[in-house]
């Protein structure tokens, strides 16, 4: 019998052979900077000796110069792991640059061109008795309609689209389900001008109702309702059904424990589908266009008569061939951005006060 | 006053799938009944139809008979949720209402049943967090939501949670086994407190657990995957651990299951 012995540690010899090999070759910092300053170097040197005189081509060049760059010195140094993952960290931080270029592009446009002609008399006075070719004028009937007839669709489309997905996702089984899936799927494709054609035709037309605030209004629902039914389930579907369980199991009835415990759990993500779903028709031209038809008039009842609205508005002062009135759609361009965004606020605040601090 | 259950000819569905076929026992009341078993033998499934939970799955049906006092669960004009206020339930996994304070989740069966009573809810609060051997650690901070809480402490808000409605019957489905055995021996002393007051019974995969809270140990089985759970002895939990009369439960508890 031998005895077991443990194999003696081998010494670490001087050239290192025998060491378990746990770093590796790492790039300095600083490489990364260097690289892309190289890149926009050799991009500018392009643009000033060859005829290639697009900036935008120069821009490209440099991105792809630094891309080839990273990954070349990448690979002879560190290796071709870590080359990929270089190569995939440019691509990833290029996706998201690409992504955030137009955002930031159209708020600074948007606050460039329309804050200038922004004031207090903009945003209480209507455009009537203002031509064209007048500076004055504003949007105050325009805000009205805006904020009137997407409050209105909100209301009917908001609690329909809730009770929708409420069905779909706690109640619906089988054949009824999901044809109305299905449908919901359908709708959300609709364009929006089928929306606001369908009410033209059906409301206006063949109920003879005239054009209202209101029949905006319905064409706004018939917009919203695919979107909030969509967001409203998803958020559902992710409550844990532990805790519909843990109702059940305390004998909560059924529709109270979806009441006081899905519904609550899911509510910060079904406001946020609710704010987009506000924000996507508080920007509908097409719709509002064929059914409230617009004004330059101050009305406040969406029930009768035309309305004006801001995307409308916009519409109609942007076509217009003169200064002031692209400026007066400018203006009324950012106050429709920042509305959307005060009613998000307020959504969050209130869906927030709702949760545990 | 705690409540007898008999269960005759139960069988358990999922669907066309039979999960567990002609069980019959009798729980006897202040008492703790722990149901043993290797995995999908339909012990938990078998809990699960003690307060028509089982239902709650779709697809899922029963037979035979679950008699509370002589009255039959799955009787003609039963209402599953004045089931479910007699016969209380806690899960596997702490399953706090995460929207609702520490207060909140243990006055949520009541609240969500329409008592508003301010003085009623505190005092409720009190005694059922007592109850669970929890209300030194929380109550200096009953507003903090209970989702903020240790594993432990989420187990035992949730059986306060279940006390709080005053149910008859407790019935605990593996409540351990997502703890340590610091709050898993916390849980086992609670179980020997609340048997002088309620009938128990707990579905667990830890022997040693059974042997040490139960009064009464059912062993179920099967023979093959696919094949439906059968009750295979059930007898006083000394007789079970000790001198079972069946060789496959003495394997089973022996630690020799093949």
């Amino acid at each position: 019998m031998s005895t077991a012995t443990v194999p003696e540690p081998t010494a670490p010899t001087a050239d290192g052979e025998d060491r378990l090999n746990l770093r590796g070759a790492i790039l300095p910092r600083f490489v990364p900077f260097a690289v892309a300053a190289g890149s926009v170097v050799v991009a500018l040197l392009i643009y000033l000796l060859t005829p290639v005189d697009s900036e935008i081509q120069i821009v490209l060049m440099a991105a792809l110069i630094f891309v080839v760059a990273m990954t070349a010195v990448s690979t002879s140094i560190e290796g071709s792991r870590r080359a990929r993952d270089r190569f995939a960290t440019t691509l990833v931080y290029g996706a998201f640059l690409l992504a955030v270029i137009p955002l930031v592009a159209v708020l600074a446009s948007v606050i460039g061109k329309g804050a200038a002609r922004l004031s207090p008399s903009f945003l209480t006075h209507s455009m009537n008795g203002i031509g064209a070719r007048d500076s004055g004028g504003g949007i105050y009937h325009a805000i009205i309609g805006t904020v009137e007839q997407v409050l209105i669709a909100s209301a009917i489309a908001v609690p329909f689209g809730l009770l929708v997905a409420i069905y779909l996702v706690e109640y619906g089984r089988g054949r009824i389900s999901r044809t109305i899936s299905f449908f919901v799927d359908v709708l959300t494709g609709l364009p929006s001008i089928i929306a606001g054609l369908f009410v033209l035709a059906f409301w206006i037309l063949a109920l003879g109702q005239g054009f209202s605030g209101f029949a905006g209004s319905l064409a706004l629902v018939v917009l919203m309702i695919p979107t909030v039914v969509r967001s409203a389930e998803e958020m559902l579907k992710l409550v844990p059904n532990e805790l519909r369980e843990a109702g059940y199991a305390l004998g909560v009835p059924k529709w109270r424990t979806i009441l006081r415990v899905v519904v609550p759990t899911a509510l910060p993500g079904i406001v946020t589908g609710v704010m987009l779903a506000v924000a996507r028709v508080s920007g509908e031209t097409a719709p509002v266009l064929l059914t409230v038809f617009g004004t330059n008039l101050i009305n406040a009842n969406p029930f009768s008569g035309e309305q004006s609205s801001l995307p409308l508005y916009i519409y109609s002062q942007a076509g217009q061939p003169q200064q002031f009135a692209i400026d007066r759609a400018w203006a009324a361009a950012l106050v429709l951005i920042i509305i959307i965004m005060v009613l998000n606020l307020v959504a969050r605040l209130f869906a927030g006060r709702s949760r545990l601090k | 006053m705690a409540t007898r259950i008999e269960v005759t000819g139960l069988t358990a569905y999922y669907g066309k799938f039979k999960a567990v076929s002609d069980v019959n026992l009798t729980i006897e009341p202040k008492n703790v009944t722990a149901f043993i078993g290797p995995s999908g033998c339909g012990k938990s499934t078998v809990l699960r139809t003690l307060n028509r939970m089982h239902e709650v799955l779709p697809g899922a049906r029963v037979e035979g008979r679950v008699l509370l006092d002589g009255e039959d669960l799955y009787g003609a004009g039963m209402d599953p949720v004045n089931v479910r206020r007699t016969v209380g339930m806690v899960f596997q996994r702490p399953n706090p209402f995460p929207t609702m304070s520490i207060y909140e989740n243990v006055i949520a069966g009541l609240k969500l049943n329409g008592i508003r009573k301010k003085a009623l809810l505190d005092e409720r609060v009190e005694e059922s967090l007592r109850g669970a051997n929890l209300w030194d650690e929380v109550k200096d901070r009953l507003n903090r939501p209970g989702a903020g809480l240790s594993g432990g402490q989420q187990q035992r808000l949730c059986i306060a949670r279940a006390i709080a409605v005053e149910p008859q019957v407790l019935l605990m489905d593996e409540p351990c086994s997502a703890l340590d055995p610091i709050s898993t021996l916390a849980i086992e002393d609670l179980i020997n407190k609340l048997k002088s007051s309620f009938t128990i019974v707990i579905v667990t995969h830890n022997m040693q657990q059974a042997s040490r809270v139960s009064d009464a140990t059912a062993f179920f089985s099967l023979e093959k995957t696919g094949d439906p759970g059968r009750l295979v002895e059930f007898d006083k939990t000394s007789k079970i651990f000790t001198n079972p009369s069946e060789k496959r439960t003495e394997d089973y508890v022996s630690g020799r299951f093949g």
